[in-house]
């Protein structure tokens, strides 16, 4: 046997456990999720094949609400994450005494359980009593107690502006990361040719940045367009359906109401749109750095 | 001061723009905490009045007490959620150590494919498989266990855990291994007794941050796939809360701070590899 072929089955057997791992547990529910979802399965014994019967029903008015209230909800909360995150950076990036701990100050929404932050925002949202609505009444800027997750519109944004809240740390420490790779001999160089703060921030840290924007605002979105436990938790979709995303219906549809096979069809969708963003990223990375090529 | 430093120097007024700027970027993050910790040190009845207070009145920490008592199971919340975080870490570094290193150092036919096929798993996080999921568990009859809430959990930790070892691997001198190789150390030797040693530091991160990750993130699957209040983690436990008639707010926040407690007291321990860790296998690309 050569040594390049035991070379590659070392490699094999190294990589085994955790392929057949993924397998099981993520590549065969895939597959699963497919098939269930041109069958009526239900808690019921039999199982019957129904073709294209549950994405019939999936496409009606209300699912096209949902698929849009699911894109606007993830683009504000992902260029919001983005917006805060890049500001984050530049502030944490800056060499001013006590940086370190500001720094170790940006993680704990990441690092707490998310259901912890989620209780802690739904009890500042609460109108009576939560921090928000008595602190916008003391400053006299709204009158009277607003319930931010009873009514539709505020329950929207509400659930947003947690969900950056939890998003925020990971992008911000991400930029920094990334700002911090860009050599300082650029900074140097054009500090010395006299450019300014702004004009060196414009011109050398926020073109530099494009690529990590790009793969962080990605990554955000995939997480994003899953996000579950912070609708769940606030509103579990309501008031009146305003806050149910594709997944919230999705869990709505095959847990709570027990259709395994609607609900499969909505996981198959969602699928199909995370694939898509996938398929862009990877286009225009390869463009990016094939431009960089030439 | 050193000589670089010079194009650091901030004017009075750039200083104050830029700790204005830290204080309602950190004023945004840690609101939360304040507005929760000052609610577990209210009285109940205080909490709901009108109007609005920040400042508590006849502040206690009676909550941090009498919590123990309203929600018994609570100390075994803690103790399920470290455990089921400890068990899926150790899953995740036994997967995954070898095949960091198999995709660090070997190229062979379909490599890069398996490691975006690893990476694409991100993309199909909990809910969307759901459905099948919970049928997997329930064939393998390990609904209401423990193992119902390890096992998703594991597979979903994977990506990130190899994609940064990886990166730290690749670091590692390729010499290294081949002066072994040379030596008559065979592969699986060099693996043991050369590489470990010197990725160890990657490998305490790729812990660290998959313990984390298991720690915060146990919600979807503790839900959906156990009913047993003996084996919940914090997340679902601290529902217990939620009372028939009225949620007991003050006891809920302080119990979150006691959750919350272990999770902090590893941050300030680590810090030093976590910023590092978490970004090393970041930028490289």
């Amino acid at each position: 046997m050569s040594v390049q072929r035991s070379t590659i089955i070392f490699a094999w057997i190294l990589l085994l456990p955790a392929v057949l791992y993924v397998t099981v547990i993520v590549a065969y529910p895939l597959v699963d999720t497919f098939i269930l979802s041109f069958t009526d399965a239900s808690l019921k014994k039999t199982t019957n094949w129904v073709g294209w019967v549950n994405y019939d029903k999936i496409f009606n008015e209300t699912f096209a609400e949902v698929i849009f209230r699911t894109f606007v909800w993830t683009f504000f909360s992902v260029s919001i994450k983005m917006i805060i995150g890049v500001f984050g950076a530049t502030m944490l990036n800056a060499a001013v005494p006590g940086r370190a701990l500001f720094r170790l100050l940006t993680m704990p929404p990441w690092i707490v359980p998310m259901a912890i932050g989620i209780f802690m925002w739904g009890w500042m949202y609460n109108g009576q009593f939560g921090m928000i609505s008595g602190v916008l009444q003391n400053w006299g800027i709204i009158e009277g107690p607003i319930a931010f997750l009873a009514r539709g519109s505020t329950a929207f944004w509400a659930t947003i502006v947690t969900d950056v809240w939890i998003g925020v740390p990971l992008v911000t420490l991400y930029m920094l990361a990334a700002m911090q790779a860009i050599p300082q001999d650029l900074y140097e160089a054009a500090w010395t040719d006299g450019a300014g703060r702004f004009y060196r921030f414009r011109r050398i840290t926020l073109p530099l940045l494009v690529p990590s924007l790009i793969t962080m605002s990605m990554l955000s979105l995939i997480a994003t367009f899953n996000s579950f436990d912070i609708i769940w938790i606030l509103t579990q979709g309501g008031p009146n359906g305003e806050t149910t995303t594709m997944i919230i219906d999705t869990y709505r549809t095959a847990i709570g109401s027990k259709k395994y096979g609607e609900g499969a069809a909505r996981a198959v969708l969602i699928c199909i749109f995370l694939s898509i963003f996938c398929f862009a990223y990877f286009r225009v990375t390869s463009r990016l750095s094939a431009g960089e090529q030439k | 001061m050193s000589q670089p430093a010079l194009i650091n120097r901030y004017r009075w007024y750039e200083l104050v723009a830029i700790y204005v700027g830290i204080f309602v970027f950190l004023a945004f993050i840690l609101a939360p905490f304040v507005e929760g910790f000052i609610v577990s040190l209210k009285p109940l009845s205080l909490l709901f009045s009108s109007p609005y207070k920040f400042w508590p009145e006849n502040a206690s920490f009676a909550a941090y007490f009498t919590m123990w008592e309203s929600v018994p199971g609570f100390a075994r919340y803690i103790f399920n959620s470290f455990f089921i975080s400890t068990i899926v870490t150790a899953i995740v570094l036994i997967l995954v150590i070898p095949a960091a290193y198999a995709f660090a150092r070997f190229k062979f036919r379909g490599s890069g494919l398996l490691l975006g096929a690893f990476l694409a798993v991100n993309m199909f996080s909990g809910a969307v498989l759901l459905i099948p999921l919970f049928r997997l568990m329930r064939s393998f009859g390990v609904l209401n266990t423990y193992l119902a809430m390890i096992m998703p959990g594991v597979a979903f930790l994977i990506p990130s855990a190899i994609w940064l070892l990886r990166t730290y691997m690749m670091r590692i001198p390729r010499e290294l291994d081949e002066a072994a190789f040379v030596d008559g150390a065979s592969h699986f030797y060099t693996l043991r007794r050369v590489i470990l040693p010197i990725a160890m530091p990657g490998i305490t991160v790729v812990a660290i941050t998959t313990f984390i990750g298991a720690y915060a993130q146990q919600f979807i699957y503790a839900l959906t796939f156990n009913s047993k209040t003996e084996f919940m983690p914090l997340p679902v436990g601290l529902f217990a809360y939620f009372g028939r008639q009225e949620v007991i707010w003050n006891e809920l926040m302080a119990a979150s701070f006691v959750g919350i407690a272990p999770a902090v007291v590893v941050i300030f321990l680590l810090q030093r590899y976590l910023v590092s860790g978490l970004t090393a296998g970041a930028v490289k690309q």
